[in-house]
């Protein structure tokens, strides 16, 4: 009788919503049994600001383009992106070429530092902290870049409904040559570090398998869901901006292995591969751009005129770092506020296959493969480990999590 | 897989639905200086034919990408635009399809489309939860992102008198109260 009920006994692991690490909150509810994970159930929400109700009932549209820069504090070029393409497609306002050049070019810079980011957080979470310290001084390079051409590191204010607010002229071209020519020195390194350490492999191939059927049933976008081989990026599918002119091709992690597992290895490969194409889109821009105006309508009273009178209704798709983001937007004439916006963001749909990822998977391995989706949202700070069969309650920690982790890897170095 | 214009897919759509198609649309514009074009389609349909018109879509796309339901409050009506891409994959073919649903404030029932697309399931929980229409068949039928001590039957998009109740809402400095 004692054994049976044993047998039957499962622990639910709250994770979140609380984490020190990463930027925002989440709640996991993990169903083990012993060490293996056989049930995950998502709580979102903590952070939901009602960003869309400001937008249809406060502010007007010029306004709302700084409140979707602060939707997300690493994808703050991508909202906005996808804002103003969805407010251009609504009113018939078109960028000058010059001004989806610069565009582009950020949209890039982004990516770099975004993807260097996550590399830093994920070698972090298998406590390989060398590495993690190594890629983040790396990133500082992009960051400064980044301040240089917009004049801020984080939020950057350079989107405007038809076109941009800041030039990037001929003489910053050196700079910016120097910084991406910086980066192509290093990528061989970064590979070497990243895809041949031993440690590294053992510790994310096979790990947290995302199969292709499930990625596409579930809707994953962005790097997670082409490291499962979904050929989605809108960057070559549906182009937009200076990405219409130039040849781009999705990566997935076939190009360097030849096959597609779907693992955190292959979410590595895919985010690696995609630093390398930032830098030769943003080359090419730099070579293409076109000379010209910047903003379609330079003065902002008048566009807000323009904006109050229009009436008609676009989507907006920008392919982000995590993948695709998607703004909606209806405007209706003498209306100063916008009369809908929805915003759909990668981690929206990316979340959804956390559940498929996690099953069947120690806790140690939670860490890093919940890390590998990049989720913009994330976890991990008080688990109440409950034991279902004696109603014992034990508490740990966000650390004792990391430190679980970090002992599986010392456990494979040995 | 085929991959048909956008005119063929709103025939194809007139045929698949009968009496259940209103309305369709095409917009594309140029975009920067090689003028490739942007395209999307909008396509209108009743209640009724809201199923079969998914399951059209799963036909011209198997596994179409589910971007997000937006929602709008039209007054007496509440519709829907259901935002979907097919033809991922090839360079300049993707399109973006959003299929409009108009749902009179007497019914707001919509069928679930979980078992086409389980993916929906984020988005038909927050149109449930924000726009006050009923997704019917639902699998999960918890809150997405509002709080358990959110007042039942108020619903913050709308905005009749189920909207947010007034003592939810700061009233900014030199503003009036709305209702």
């Amino acid at each position: 009788m004692m054994l049976e009920e044993t047998k039957k006994a499962t622990y639910t692991i709250p994770v979140g919503p609380i984490h020190p690490a990463l930027k925002e909150p989440i709640r996991l509810a993990l169903t083990v049994d012993g060490e293996e994970i056989v049930d995950v159930d998502i709580f979102v929400g903590h952070v939901h600001r009602g960003i869309e109700w400001l937008g249809m009932n406060r502010n007007n549209p010029i306004q709302s383009i700084y409140v979707s820069e602060r939707i997300c504090g690493i994808c703050n070029i991508c909202h906005p992106f996808a804002f103003v393409m969805a407010v251009e497609h609504a009113t018939g306002i078109t960028p000058p070429p010059r001004a989806e050049y610069i565009r582009t070019i950020i949209a890039e810079m982004e990516r770099i530092h975004s993807h260097l980011l996550w590399a830093g957080v994920a070698a972090h979470e298998i406590g390989f902290d060398t590495i993690f310290y190594l890629t983040w001084r790396v990133r500082e390079e992009i960051m400064d870049l980044i301040e240089y051409v917009t004049g801020n590191r984080v939020t950057k204010a350079m989107f405007q409904i038809g076109g941009v607010r800041r030039d990037i002229t001929e003489e910053q071209f050196p700079r910016i040559r120097q910084s991406l020519d910086y980066y192509k020195s290093l990528f061989d390194q970064l590979k070497r570090v990243f895809l041949d350490d031993k440690t590294i492999q053992m510790r994310t191939k096979n790990v947290g398998i995302l199969k292709k059927e499930d990625a596409l049933k579930l809707l994953t976008v962005g790097p997670s869901g082409r490291a499962s081989g979904v050929p989605k990026d809108v960057r070559q599918n549906q182009p937009y901006a200076a990405y219409a002119d130039l040849d781009i091709k999705v990566t997935t992690p076939d190009i360097l292995t030849g096959t597609v597992v779907g693992d955190v290895y292959d979410r590595i490969i895919v985010r690696l591969l995609e630093v390398k194409q930032a830098i030769e889109i943003i080359e090419q821009c730099l070579e293409k751009m076109p000379p010209g105006p910047i903003l379609a309508q330079p003065k902002t009273a008048l566009l807000l005129k323009t904006l109050t009178k229009a009436e008609g209704e676009g989507i907006g798709r920008a392919e982000a770092p995590r993948g695709e983001v998607v703004h909606y937007v209806r405007l209706e004439a003498g209306q100063s506020t916008l009369a809908t916006w929805k915003v759909r963001a990668p981690t929206y749909v990316n979340l959804m296959s956390a559940p498929t990822i996690l099953k069947g998977m120690q806790i140690a391995d939670v860490p890093i493969a919940f890390a590998s989706l990049d989720p913009c949202l994330s976890c991990t700070n008080r688990i109440v480990v409950t034991d279902r069969a004696t109603g014992q309650k034990s508490v740990t920690d966000y650390e004792e999590l990391h430190r679980l982790s970090v002992e599986k890897t010392r456990k494979l170095q040995r | 897989m085929e991959l048909l214009s956008p005119e063929k897919i709103i025939d194809s759509f007139k045929t698949a639905l009968g009496d259940g198609f209103i309305d369709a649309k095409i917009y594309q514009r140029e975009v920067a200086l090689k003028k490739n074009k942007f395209r999307s389609i909008w396509v209108e349909v009743k209640q009724s034919a809201f199923r079969n018109a998914v399951e059209h879509i799963c036909y011209l796309q198997k596994y179409p990408h589910l971007a997000i339901i937006s929602s709008s409050d039209l007054g007496s009506e509440v519709e829907l635009i259901y935002h979907f891409t097919i033809y991922y994959g090839y360079h300049l073919e993707e399109l973006s399809l959003g299929l409009r649903v108009k749902l009179l404030k007497s019914d707001l029932r919509i069928p679930t489309i979980t078992d086409l697309i389980p993916g929906a399931i984020f988005t038909e929980r927050e149109t449930q939860e924000m726009m006050g229409v009923e997704v019917v068949g639902i699998p999960d039928k918890r809150r997405l992102f509002l709080p358990e001590d959110f007042p039942e039957g108020a619903y913050p998009w709308r905005k009749d008198e189920k909207g947010p109740p007034s003592d939810m809402l700061r009233v900014l400095p030199g503003r009036k109260q709305k209702r």
